[in-house]
């Protein structure tokens, strides 16, 4: 009992910080616009059964995929870095934009986005509200991961400071397969196209930062002098060689301007993409 | 109020408006008339701000729609063709995110809420939610909306579509009591409409305004107007028509109902001479001693005028 505490204290006392934070821009900082979008987009999320359905699929796909598939039982070593948070940003692929997919397409769908642009609030404001709301969704999906965690700390003794920076880089890994999914649903009113494109463009940027596959695109270059530049580019954008620096406990400024600057991007794509539609 | 210069919107090759400028001041209401497809909605669209005109400008109070957007917008209150709503919310909760999203000080929220919820008849399903809820009841929840933060000017595609017709009575009264203190844009294809609300009306086809004034006036423009209408007796039918054919302002006679003793007829007067010919029959009827059991004066018909200059349009 007393070690739940203590792991918790370790654990709660930065998620409550970075949540008070998020709470305090949220509600002090950003337009009241912005605020409103945001409460009326997480409630939608939490009065349907879509945010609850992920949770489970997350949970049980993260958990079951972890003990049974990685070996973290047989290890021996209770280190949670290599079995657990290695594989979940491959669930993040479907995850993520299953989360995003509705931000914009339902809008286009239902007709609303015509009531919401003739409202007096600047497109970012929309956008950023939605987004955050999203966030938010996948914050508490992560959170709600906590009790693998304390198994590993029953089971050994893990330094939870990696544990700890493992979360952040899943999340802002997270946060970028959003910030794709946003752009994406903004280009199409249909919710299932929306997630099938995110989650291509989602793998893509994922795979393009593994490594073996950044040795076979260097090897390629003397035959595939056209294409070459093209996968230059997406081995430059592959958001893994980031994540692996930032889940190793190194919080690289480095990886984390480039975290922000992806999805800061991603967000102003998405506002070029509203602004063709209603053109 | 609201002040639409020379406005213009392709769709690539096809031409959508061309060339659309009107001013409506504070308390007109204007009705926007036009054969589907004619461009009325995508006029509101960029009226509105939703949509970027091609080449022109828009006004709201003095406020660019697209350089003094979020001012200009803030004046509008807006219920698209569609009457879009989010279906996962109930009508009172959307009604707040309105509110709040139209800038509504927060202390007033609960009464804006309230006065619309009122003045729609939307108090047995406010607590409802908005996917079940029937046609008319999402249009009026869509209306409210556009309501709400009690705007200078608003702009109405269609309001009472969907309607009965007690309700499109109750809005038509509610469009005209408003329209007092606003400027007020709306379109419809009902054309009865215009004339129970309408302090001006607008016909647009092809993109372009083929009528403008009121609709008194549109009415005097249609080819039925300042007919004179007659039924009399006491001469041969024939006769009569004779008779009404030689009068001065007289340019056509069409003759409903014919016997030896009686005449129906219709008499289409000379290019605005339309005061004249109806005392020209009547003095007619009593040189010659006719009994005259009706006389008079057709007034213009809007859905006339309507068919005639659409048509005549579309024909060439």
């Amino acid at each position: 009992m007393k070690a739940l505490i203590t792991l918790l204290l370790q654990f709660a006392v930065p998620t409550a910080i970075i949540a008070a934070v998020f709470v305090g821009i949220v509600f002090f900082v950003l337009p009241r616009e912005v605020r409103t979008i945001f409460k009326r987009e997480l409630r939608s999320y939490f009065t349907s059964p879509i945010a609850y359905v992920l949770f489970v699929v997350f949970l049980g796909i993260s958990n079951a995929l972890s003990f049974f598939f990685t070996g973290v039982l047989e290890g021996g070593e209770a280190d949670l870095f290599l079995p657990y948070f290695q594989y979940l940003p491959w669930y993040l692929i479907l995850i993520a934009p299953a989360v995003g997919m509705r931000l914009w397409s339902e809008e286009q769908r239902l007709g609303t986005m015509e009531l919401m642009l003739t409202m007096p609030l600047a497109p970012w404001h929309a956008i950023l509200g939605k987004y955050l709301a999203a966030a938010v969704v996948l914050f508490t999906m992560l959170l709600l991961s906590f009790p693998i965690v304390w198994t590993i700390n029953f089971l050994g003794e893990p330094d939870n400071g990696v544990i700890m920076s493992g979360f952040v880089a899943t999340f802002f890994v997270a946060l970028c397969f959003l910030a794709v999914t946003s752009f994406v649903s903004a280009m199409t009113r249909s919710q299932l196209v929306a997630l099938l494109i995110s989650v291509a463009v989602c793998l893509v940027l994922w795979l393009g930062g593994l490594p073996h596959i950044s040795e076979m695109l260097m090897n390629l270059k003397g035959a595939w002098l056209i294409a070459w530049p093209l996968l230059k580019l997406i081995n430059a954008v592959g958001v893994m060689p980031h994540f692996t620096e930032l889940a190793k406990g190194v919080l690289g400024l480095r990886d984390i301007i480039f975290f922000l600057t992806f999805i800061a991007f991603c967000l102003f794509a998405t506002s070029t993409a509203i602004r063709l539609k209603r053109a | 109020m609201i002040e639409v210069i020379n406005l213009h919107k392709h769709f690539g090759a096809k031409v959508a408006v061309d060339g659309v400028s009107f001013t409506v001041k504070k308390g007109e209401v204007l009705g926007f008339l036009g054969p589907n497809g004619a461009g009325k909605s995508t006029t509101m669209r960029m009226v509105t701000g939703f949509m970027p005109p091609t080449l022109g400008s828009v006004r709201i109070g003095g406020a660019d729609i697209e350089t003094n957007e979020i001012e200009a917008k803030a004046k509008i209150g807006y219920l698209p063709e569609a009457a879009p709503l989010y279906s996962d919310m109930t009508v009172e909760a959307f009604l707040r995110f309105a509110a709040e999203m139209r800038r509504v000080p927060a202390a007033e929220i609960d009464a804006a809420v309230e006065r619309v919820i009122e003045t729609t008849f939307l108090d047995p399903v406010r607590h409802q939610s908005i996917d079940t809820l029937s046609k008319g009841y999402r249009h009026r929840t869509c209306f409210a909306q556009s309501i709400i933060h009690d705007p200078e000017v608003l702009i109405l595609d269609e309001p009472t579509d969907g309607l009965d017709p007690n309700q499109k009575h109750e809005i038509r009264q509610l469009i005209h009591r408003m329209g007092k203190t606003k400027a007020i844009i709306f379109s419809t294809h009902i054309l009865e409409e215009v004339e129970a609300a309408c302090t001006r009306a607008i016909i647009i086809d092809r993109g372009r305004i083929i009528a403008d004034g009121t609709p008194e006036e549109l009415k005097a423009k249609a080819s039925n107007a300042g007919t004179v209408y007659l039924k009399a007796s006491g001469s041969a039918g024939e006769a009569i028509k004779e008779w009404l054919e030689r009068l001065a302002s007289t340019a056509s006679v069409e003759v409903l109902e014919s016997s030896d003793d009686e005449i129906i007829a219709r008499v289409k007067p000379k290019k605005g001479k339309s005061n004249d010919l109806s005392s020209e029959v009547y003095t007619l009827c009593r040189e010659k001693n006719l009994n005259v059991h009706e006389l008079r004066v057709e007034e213009g018909r809007l859905d006339i005028l309507f068919r005639e200059i659409t048509k005549s349009d579309s024909d060439k």
